[in-house]
């Protein structure tokens, strides 16, 4: 386990697993459904930023394409929320 | 880039939908099975991770690792399109299709074009296989590898945004 947790891809990975769980979890309960569905949009934003900096490596990528893929994660992250808070 | 702007643009466009019908949106979300949504997302970043692992391998100059695990990526990504059709043949089963209503609208024209990614994907996967066994990839040159890498995490991004909007947004 130790040598998995080393690399930050395999730690990636593993968060990635355990968010997923974690927001099932979270849409299993009821009475807080508004809250639980933004709080899944806002760690499927944290999933989809682990894949594209850890995954893709966009973290080593020239500042350009870190930037255009940061912005658009962002922009329909916070569209998407907005919709569902507003 | 393309994709990223046309799926932004579909994912806008559902929750904008949403809220003009969310009473129907709400009922129809209830009767799919999130176990499968879950078991499809834990498929498909696993399978991406396991790309990750094989770009590493290539760089190390490990070859048979790399079509090891280029080749459990596969696997995982045909476990994706098996437990979708599982899904699809339910639906349909129960008489439920794309002019349902427009949540079933979204789900079956959203996931379709994905799937359809994850099929051009997969493809791709089996080429660049094919090309590790002939010992394409190695320390100084994994371009290749790297590429067909990024489609295939790219269409996980893309179903990480899916899941959480068709199978989690209440």
């Amino acid at each position: 386990v130790t040598k998995l947790l080393q690399s930050r891809s395999d730690r990636a990975w593993l968060l990635l697993v355990l968010a997923t769980l974690a927001t099932s979890c979270l849409a299993s309960q009821r009475g807080i459904e508004r809250y639980a569905g933004a709080t899944a949009l806002l760690i499927a934003y944290a999933k989809a930023r682990m894949v594209v900096l850890d995954f893709m490596e966009l973290r080593q990528a020239p500042f350009v394409w870190r930037a255009m893929t940061e912005a658009w994660l962002l922009i329909i992250s916070l569209t998407l929320l907005a919709f569902v808070l507003l | 880039m393309a994709e990223l702007v046309m799926f932004g643009a579909f994912f806008v466009a559902y929750v904008f939908h949403r809220r003009t019908e969310i009473e129907v949106f709400d009922t129809a979300q209830a009767t799919l099975d999130l176990n499968l949504g879950v078991a499809n997302t834990l498929l498909l970043v696993t399978s991406s991770w396991a790309v990750v692992r094989a770009v590493e391998a290539a760089r190390a100059d490990c070859y048979a690792a790399v079509v090891r695990r280029l080749g459990i990526a596969i696997a995982l990504a045909l476990a994706f399109v098996a437990v979708k059709c599982v899904e699809y043949s339910a639906k349909f089963a129960a008489g439920i299709d794309m002019i349902t209503n427009t949540f079933y609208m979204f789900y079956f024209s959203l996931t379709m074009i994905h799937l359809a990614h994850v099929l051009g994907g997969t493809v791709i996967l089996v080429v660049t296989r094919q090309n590790a066994k002939r010992g394409a990839y190695h320390r100084a040159d994994t371009k290749g590898l790297e590429a067909g890498a990024c489609y295939w995490h790219l269409v996980d991004l893309l179903w990480i945004f899916l899941f959480a909007l068709l199978y989690l947004l209440r």
